[in-house]
């Protein structure tokens, strides 16, 4: 029996003016699975995720969350929505002007439903679970290594709990110890609760240490208006041997025919 | 035929402008009141607008006071109305310099810094972030920045007003010898209260639009560090565009109701 999905898309395409970004892509992420979205950069990957959490809005096609059509519900309740999934920025998008403890502390404190006490015990469950020593909460993010702010970043994700994590390019600009750390603290996550994931790299090592299904995009400005945008949809080990020589090459990390472009 | 279709398109673009600038500002404007306000943001907010204008706002105002002494001065002596040039001086200051050159400075100096935070936690994708985290951006950034604009600015204006009578006294009293006693007399007869209070409308105005307009800038910043650039002198350029057309069209509104109510107070005396 399939599982139901919790987020969904329907032939979604997304335009800024004449620039097309997204065209007819549809996908469904079943609960409790981690999908890695790969591709060249500028194929629309961050793009889907922002989709995914409403902060997009497609202009053809639909989003849905368990089931619910995100365009057709209010302000309120895409706020609500939205506290169910965690997003990883690429940049981890940490609040500059705060503490580390501010940054993670600030969704349970604008949800307003818990105690200072609780929320207390919530940061420093939440540093303690992406490896973060004691005495980190008090310093600020411009003293942060990138490591070290993606994990705050995944703390703050993870504050309140979400049904679905979203990581945008999570290890993008680490070292490959680095990369080693945050692809395990992936699959803790993972491990330890019944969550949903869904990952846009281009980082071959982190889709093979988390993901069950890959997606692969491919840029629209190379496509003919007829071709599916989403060239691969399988498991991660079959991506080598996948049929299309598009996604040879992109495994392979081989450009030929893409010089000059 | 192709310049018509330009005019058609650029037309189209502003139409479109002035509506996302409008659905901005309504959104802005309904936190006023939807929203709680956390005095922590709010003091923080009022500290860097208000507390951080102070000096720039007096030096401003000092000197655009010495500077209308020293140019005017020639002339009323001329005429023999040394002691006249109070009255020019204090209604000059309260209902047009002090106001309009307040209003410029701070959008010089909180709208661009504004415009520039903003279109750094947009660039940065921290805007996302809050929006990830059940916050309303516009709620949680602009709020603060347009009541602290609303209630401060008004008060940096009649420090700058303060200032700007200071700074023209001491020249026309120590450097060109007035008497102070008619200096004074002159300077009180033609600046009522009317004047000051309905002189505060400008303002608080001009501390809206400024708030707005800055922050409007930063939350559709694009393009990284050159994004942030253009979005900070943008602030400040519109920003000041519009201090002019509102000083303008403000002018015309308070001095008509003053003219009103002074036909009214004429009509109470004589009947």
């Amino acid at each position: 029996m399939t599982k139901a999905a919790i987020l969904e898309l329907e032939r979604a395409g997304l335009e800024f003016g004449s620039n097309a970004v997204l065209r007819d892509v549809s996908l469904r992420v079943p609960t409790g699975e981690t999908v890695a979205i790969i591709g060249e950069s500028g194929c629309g990957k961050t793009v889907l995720l922002k989709l995914f959490v409403g902060l997009m809005t497609p202009t053809s096609g639909t989003v849905a969350f368990d089931g619910q059509d995100l365009g057709k519900l209010s302000e309120r309740e895409l706020i609500l929505r939205r506290l169910r999934m965690g997003f990883l920025f690429q940049g981890s998008a940490l609040f500059d002007s705060m503490s580390v403890y501010d940054n993670v502390a600030f969704g349970p404190r604008a949800l307003k439903k818990f105690t200072e006490k609780e929320i207390d015990e919530r940061v420093q469950a939440r540093l303690a679970e992406v490896g973060l020593p004691d005495g980190v909460g008090r310093k600020t993010p411009a003293e942060l290594s990138g490591g070290m702010k993606k994990r705050v970043g995944l703390a703050r994700a993870l504050a309140l709990d979400p049904d679905v994590m979203l990581y945008d390019e999570p290890t993008t600009g680490l070292d490959p110890i680095m990369t080693d750390v945050i692809n395990r603290l992936i699959a803790e996550v993972r491990r330890r609760r019944p969550i949903t994931s869904v990952v846009v790299t281009h980082e071959l090592r982190t889709v093979r240490a988390v993901a069950d299904r890959v997606v692969m995009l491919y840029p629209l400005r190379r496509l003919q208006p007829e071709e599916p945008q989403v060239i691969y949809d399988g498991p991660a080990d079959g991506l080598e041997g996948s049929s299309d020589p598009r996604v040879r090459h992109f495994v392979a990390g081989d450009s030929e025919g893409l010089i000059g472009e | 035929m192709a310049s018509t279709a330009i005019f058609g398109r650029d037309f189209n673009r502003a139409i479109i402008a002035v509506g996302d600038w409008s659905a901005f500002a309504w959104h802005a404007v309904s936190g006023l009141h939807t929203r709680r306000h956390q005095p922590g943001t709010l003091l923080a907010v009022c500290y860097s607008i208000g507390v951080m204008s102070v000096p720039v706002i007096v030096i401003t105002g000092f000197f655009i006071g010495m500077v209308l002494a020293v140019q005017s001065y020639g002339q009323y002596h001329n005429l023999g109305l040394d002691t006249w040039i109070g009255s020019m001086i204090h209604q000059s200051v309260i209902r047009e310099l002090g106001p309009v050159l307040a209003a410029t400075m701070l959008a010089g100096r909180v709208g661009s810094a504004m415009a520039a935070e903003i279109g750094t936690m947009r660039v940065t994708e921290q805007i996302d972030a809050l929006a990830c985290l059940g916050v309303d951006p516009v709620h949680y950034l602009v709020v603060p920045r347009l009541l602290a604009c609303m209630l401060l600015i008004p008060l940096l204006t009649i420090v700058a007003n303060v200032a700007g009578i200071i700074g023209a006294a001491l020249i026309c009293l120590t450097i060109f010898g007035i008497d102070p006693h008619h200096y004074w007399q002159h300077g009180r007869d033609f600046v009522d209260i009317w004047d000051v209070v309905l002189n505060l409308v400008k303002p608080v105005t001009f501390g809206a639009f400024i708030a707005i307009i800055s922050c409007d800038r930063g939350f559709n910043c694009k393009g990284g560090s050159e994004g942030v650039g253009r979005a900070s002198t943008q602030a400040f350029v519109w920003s000041f565009l519009a201090i002019l057309i509102l000083d303008f069209f403000l002018g015309l509104a308070i001095n008509s109701i003053k003219t009103r109510w002074l036909d009214m107070e004429m009509i109470r005396l004589t009947s």
